[in-house]
């Protein structure tokens, strides 16, 4: 019987010809990535040993990665304690893919690990962080875990008593219209699907949609998987998986790229065809809550947010900016733009990205996970509406359970900041 | 047994259950206090000692969905509650059962407020209606994990057989 592309990776984790849905085992690890949260792993780390006569080392420190992202710079005394403490492990325990509060190095890890080639296809991938599914754009199998499991992987180089997941095979087809794209097509894919209609799953994606889409697409699409409860959101490796991690990200050693199996068993396959699409919004409380934009057009909006791990990257902000060049961002409304990382950042500034949107009235924060989560700047109002490209739209989520999160594309957001409501991008920009 | 001293519907997110503005704090020592911190009656009832442990949280699907914090399973733990869902999101799961958190997958679950609830093998009874459900398994994959006690003690017996 055939296996699909996680079965392979998984395979080939545990040094076996095959494995079936369902088996337990133990697939070694290729990258454990962590942020703030790697101070609860260390924590967790020293308790694992505190009983045991062995001595304390990481199984191996080129495979770990530590990204300061989710309040840079500190907010406060206790953060900046918690990312004292991890530096001080980081130095330790020799730890080489650390990525402190830096112009130079710094950002959300998951845009890091892809633009410093640090994930290849094929691999396994853990972080403990639930949107570690972006990973699956390069075709590694990448998931989310928990700082005790990070802890164990730490000690011990694998992930214990992994049950092998099944998969939904996610068929793409058809050219998006104007100003749709990605995001629209993970909207609504878990608007479809509901927000655990894949727990437990993978989403492996195919069809010329996806075929034809750009890595950071595919990130995007990945990275909102986990929206859905998928364990993981994969695209099968290809030429544009090849062109990225040389070109973009430096790769230079050989990759191993392999496809799911003709004859591999599906639990379900879920046809989407792009084509029909219009741009999709996830509405409050919950991320499968998708209404087609024409139902909420109007809704007042307090403030604006472009960035985050899932649309923070340069041609989100370039979209953002040719929305808004030599135009006003509405004095009803305020917009935040947050590039992933100061790479993008750079980038950003060099084309004049980053000129037009401040130009237009508009704040350019500096890169990590700022607003989305709402701890650390960007907080919302009682009772104020947030329209933004982030991923999560729950109760609280940035940081005031009195207010609304509605989640969108880029290209919406940046027409709805010209208006102050939303408003369809179809005809304007670009 | 224990009586239902919480019920909550779909979705109750990792956000609901640990605001994100408190996650500098890590600690499972800690994070009890911040369980629910924006339900500001049932924080305060967890906070003035007014619930026993032993007593259950009843939520329908996909309890425990969204950010991999595992704050969110130790605030629980810290005050022994039972999670009894319809469904648990895959990484909020893993972290109870890693942490040793109860917690009780139920699809057909059916309980109100105060009623009484007993588990008994893998039957959860409504002492209060007088109706059984059963409980579903628990990723076979975890269950070493729970016999040795946690993810914790589990890791070191690991090690030390790779040792020897």
């Amino acid at each position: 019987m055939g296996m699909t592309y996680v079965q392979k990776v998984i395979a080939k984790a545990c040094g076996k010809k095959s494995v079936a849905v369902g088996d337990v085992v133990e697939p070694s690890v290729n990258l454990a990535m962590s942020h703030e949260n790697g101070a609860l792993a260390m924590t967790q780390f020293q308790e694992i040993y505190r009983e045991i006569d062995l001595e304390a080392k990481i199984w191996d420190p080129d495979r770990i990665a530590i990204i300061f992202d989710h309040r840079v710079p500190a907010e406060s005394a206790k953060t900046a304690t918690n990312q004292k403490k991890l530096r001080a492990f980081v130095g330790e325990q020799g730890i080489s893919k650390f990525h402190d509060i830096r112009g130079d190095e710094g950002g959300i890890c998951h845009q890091i690990l892809p633009e410093n080639g640090y994930v290849r296809p094929g691999e396994v991938v853990v972080g403990t962080d639930s949107h570690t599914t972006s990973h699956g754009a390069l075709g590694a199998f990448a998931f989310g875990i928990g700082a005790t499991e990070m802890a164990a992987v730490w000690a011990l180089g694998k992930v214990l008593n992994v049950e092998v997941p099944g998969t939904i095979k996610v068929e793409v087809n058809g050219n998006f219209q104007k100003n749709v794209g990605p995001k629209d097509l993970i909207l609504h894919l878990i608007g479809k699907i509901s927000s655990e209609g894949a727990n437990f799953k993978v989403l492996e994606f195919h069809g010329e949609t996806i075929r034809s889409m750009s890595t950071s697409g595919r990130l995007v699409i990945c990275n909102m998987s986990v929206e859905a409860g998928a364990t993981a959101g994969i695209v099968p490796p290809d030429d544009e998986t090849i062109r990225y991690l040389r070109e973009v990200a430096g790769v230079t050693d050989e990759l191993d790229i392999f496809s799911p199996d003709d004859d591999a068993v599906y639990e379900k396959v879920v046809e989407v065809d792009a084509s029909s699409l219009m741009q999709q919004i996830a509405c409050p409380h919950t991320v499968d809550n998708i209404k087609n934009i024409d139902e909420v057009v109007g809704t007042r909006i307090d403030q604006i947010v472009v960035g985050s791990c899932t649309n923070g990257r340069l041609d989100d902000i370039e979209t953002a900016a040719k929305f808004l060049k030599g135009k006003k961002v509405n004095k009803k409304t305020r917009m935040l733009v947050f590039p992933a990382t100061w790479r993008i950042y750079r980038e950003a500034l060099k084309l004049g990205y980053l000129g037009d949107i401040i130009d237009a009235g508009a704040v350019v924060c500096n890169p990590g996970c700022g607003p989305c989560l709402g701890v650390h700047q960007g907080a919302l109002g009682d009772n104020e509406v947030a329209l933004a490209t982030t991923n999560r739209n729950f109760k609280g989520r940035m940081g005031n359970p009195g207010a609304e999160v509605y989640l969108c594309s880029p290209a919406v957001a940046a027409a709805s900041a010209i208006t102050g409501v939303i408003t369809i991008p179809a005809q304007e920009g670009n | 047994m224990g009586k239902v001293v919480y019920k909550i519907g779909d979705d109750v997110s990792t956000d609901i259950i640990y605001p994100g503005r408190f996650m500098a704090t890590v600690l499972p020592t800690e994070t009890p206090q911040f369980a629910f911190a924006d339900d500001k009656e049932f924080n305060a009832k967890l906070n003035n000692k007014e619930i026993p442990a032993g007593s259950f949280i009843a939520a329908d699907k996909n309890f425990g969905c969204g950010s991999s914090r595992e704050q969110a399973a130790s605030c629980l733990k810290g005050w022994e509650v039972t999670i009894v869902a319809k469904h648990i999101a895959r990484i909020f799961l893993q972290n109870s059962i890693n942490l040793g958190l109860n917690v009780l997958i139920c699809p057909d679950i059916d309980a109100d407020m105060g009623d009484e609830l007993e588990v008994s093998g893998d039957v959860l009874k409504n002492k209060t209606s007088g109706k059984e459900f059963k409980i579903a398994p628990l990723p076979a994959a975890r269950q070493a994990i729970i016999d040795a006690g946690g993810l914790i003690a589990y890791t070191r017996t690991r090690l030390m057989a790779d040792k020897s």
